[in-house]
């Protein structure tokens, strides 16, 4: 299997604000969001972050979206690093996260249009994955419907679908199934399965132990922005749940990180 | 033009359009000051004028012989009456319009009197009532009477005698004089409202709604962002500016009155007009980019607009120093200052003095400051300090 994902020493630092310092009651003035993460992901697998809130999960995929830069480190996806050639980074991955909102006033259609002449994706194989994915996500009779007037099953699926105009090989998800009832949260974790069935490598954060047992290959364990366990899922739960396993872990390091 | 920025025109053109309620504010100024000012034009009309069909009443205290045949020329009624008192109440109560008081014989004193004595001159008194329009009409109408009769006893020369052809001014001098005072401080506001109404919602909106960074992790370069946002936003702003202009233009003739058969706005030529657009349009680059750098700092559409009020104090500021300025400088290196030089072009089209090379110093002043502010767009669309400060 090919790494198609290589993340190496990735390091970034946020500036506390006086009122977070007092907040916290930390004399530091810089906090260490993520600390020396290295791991890599497999072409056609699903690759799992998980950590409790605050632990630098969504800060990592920032970083491997590009959105930000990191201190030091790098990480190289698809052979491009997404500090020297982040352009060419973001047309290679889809990205979504429940921060990044879609405009009110536009429909599914004009959206997807938008974003596929961002990502410059020809005209008619536009309209093709469109029909497609518009189909198979029931967005076809919404399709005109202002985003502002559809439930927040529906956005979250036309949200999911934008990301993806591109077709990208690596796709990064952000708590996938956050805010999501039980029969849109399986909409979505089928089609990350279907996904891999195509030989796209998913990478998924999520502090949902079931959501990690059900979907990923090889699970990564983020506790106060460092890697403590990188592996197989089988490997890391070593023949326990994965949540008995997770707390064995989050002891062990986070009693030495305080 | 690269797709990137034509695609993010288009989006930004179609959320604007398609959206009635922003479509109408942007109008707006333009009819409710076309509303406004015809309705003080007319209003200060009618406060300041008399109804034609009104005839003044007048009561006067020892009236002369001279007075008998000179008075009804101005065709008020006379009423009949001697209690002095009486009549200065009914003045003040606005029954009676005026009241005119003559010393006793007036006629033989006047004929007497030489100028070159030095002595007290016979005083006609005549009481009004300012609170009226109709006493302060009849008033005005009296005196005026009354000094021409004198002028007519004592007539030693005249001047303009025989009424009208002694102002040469043109009808372009006029105009120009008086839209060159007037319009490129309005010129300048409107646009600059325009550019506000429509900037920090396109700008700091996107980033309080969270759609900008969604814009942000596709490939597009962030410089076309930058561009294609401040172009179409400017042909928004232009279509603001020129309803409020529009607006402004139709009304200001009934605004002013009297002088509407003098001022009219189509004194202008078409070259005129095409040099007034090249600037107003490299104007509102200029206006679109300050704002847009302004917003993106804000963290939302709020925070934006105080920041953008400051500005249009300015912008205006700007604007009244053309209106005293004394006509278009002349100076090219005064055209390289951004927005002032908008002003000085302004002044110079209105009143025929327009200086062409400024103008095109001004045109290429200004694309380079927007092509600057593009780069520093793009700059901060880059930096996560700027997309994701909270």
């Amino acid at each position: 299997m090919r790494e198609i994902l290589q993340v190496q020493g990735l390091t970034k630092t946020f500036r506390l604000s006086a009122k977070q310092q007092k907040l916290e009651r930390t004399k530091e003035k810089v906090r260490v969001a993520v600390d020396n993460l290295s791991f890599s992901a497999y072409e056609g697998e699903i690759f799992g972050l998980l950590g409790p809130n605050g632990a630098g999960k969504t800060t990592t995929l920032r970083l491997l979206a590009t959105l930000i830069r990191p201190d030091s480190g790098d990480a190289v996806v698809d052979g491009v690093s997404v500090v020297r050639q982040p352009d060419q980074v973001r047309s290679r991955i889809g990205f979504l996260t429940s921060e990044l909102k879609l405009e009110d006033c536009f429909t599914p259609n004009y959206l997807f249009d938008f974003f596929a002449g961002l990502h410059k994706v020809d005209p008619e194989v536009r309209d093709r994955r469109k029909k497609m994915l518009f189909e198979r996500f029931g967005i076809d009779r919404f399709a005109e419907v202002k985003v502002a007037n559809l439930s927040t099953g529906m956005k979250q699926k036309v949200s999911l679908v934008v990301s993806i105009v591109h077709d990208p090989d690596i796709i990064i998800f952000d708590e996938p199934t956050n805010g999501l009832d039980v029969l849109t949260a399986k909409v979505v974790t089928d089609f990350l399965q279907e996904l891999r069935g195509e030989g796209k490598t998913i990478i998924v954060s999520t502090h949902i132990f079931s959501l990690i047992e059900k979907l990923c290959d090889r699970v990564g364990v983020i506790v106060n922005g460092r890697m403590t366990v990188c592996d197989t899922l089988e490997r890391v739960c070593g023949g326990k749940n994965l949540e008995d396993r997770f707390f064995e872990i989050y002891k062990e390091t986070a009693g030495d990180g305080e | 033009m690269r797709n990137g920025i034509i695609t993010i025109m288009k989006k930004e053109l179609a959320r604007f359009f398609g959206d009635r309620r922003m479509v109408v504010s942007i109008l707006m100024p333009g009819v409710l000051l076309y509303i406004m000012y015809s309705f003080m034009g007319t209003a200060m009309g009618d406060a300041f004028g008399v109804d034609e069909d009104y005839t003044p009443t007048l009561q006067a205290v020892n009236l002369p012989g001279s007075m008998e045949t000179l008075l009804p020329e101005t065709g008020f009624a006379m009423t009949a009456g001697t209690d002095e008192a009486a009549a200065r109440a009914a003045v003040t109560a606005q029954e009676l319009d005026l009241l005119l008081v003559f010393p006793e014989g007036f006629d033989a004193d006047v004929a007497a009197y030489e100028v070159s004595s030095g002595a007290v001159a016979p005083n006609v008194k005549i009481y009004y009532n300012s609170a009226s329009t109709n006493s302060t009409f009849a008033y005005q109408a009296v005196v005026g009477l009354l000094d021409a009769y004198e002028g007519r006893m004592v007539n030693k020369f005249d001047v303009n005698a025989g009424g009208e052809g002694y102002d040469l001014a043109t009808a372009e001098d006029t105009t120009g004089s008086f839209f060159a005072m007037m319009m490129p401080m309005l010129l300048m506001v409107f646009l600059y409202s325009g550019c506000a109404a429509v900037a920090p919602e396109s700008i700091a909106g996107e980033k309080e709604r969270g759609t900008i960074a969604t814009m942000l992790i596709t490939p597009i370069r962030r410089s076309d962002v930058a561009l294609g946002k401040i172009l179409a936003l400017a042909l928004i702003s232009m279509i603001s500016a020129v309803s409020s202009t529009v607006g402004t233009v139709l009304s200001l003739p009934k605004m002013m009155g009297g002088m509407s058969d003098e001022v009219s706005a189509d004194i202008y030529s078409v070259q005129d007009y095409l040099l007034l657009a090249a600037v107003i349009f490299s104007t509102v680059l200029v206006l679109v980019t300050v704002i847009s750098i302004l917003s993106a700092f804000a963290k939302t559409i709020k925070e934006a607009q105080t920041y953008v009020m400051p500005v249009m104090l300015v912008v205006m500021g700007l604007g009244i120093v053309g209106m005293f300025g004394g006509g278009a400088s002349q100076e090219l290196a005064e055209y390289c200052i951004p927005l002032y030089n908008s002003v000085q072009c302004m002044v110079g089209v209105f009143s025929f003095s327009v200086l062409p090379l400024g103008v095109a110093a001004t045109v290429g002043v200004n694309v380079v400051v927007t092509l600057v502010g593009v780069v520093v767009l793009a700059r901060m669309f880059n930096s996560e300090k700027i997309i994701f400060s909270k």
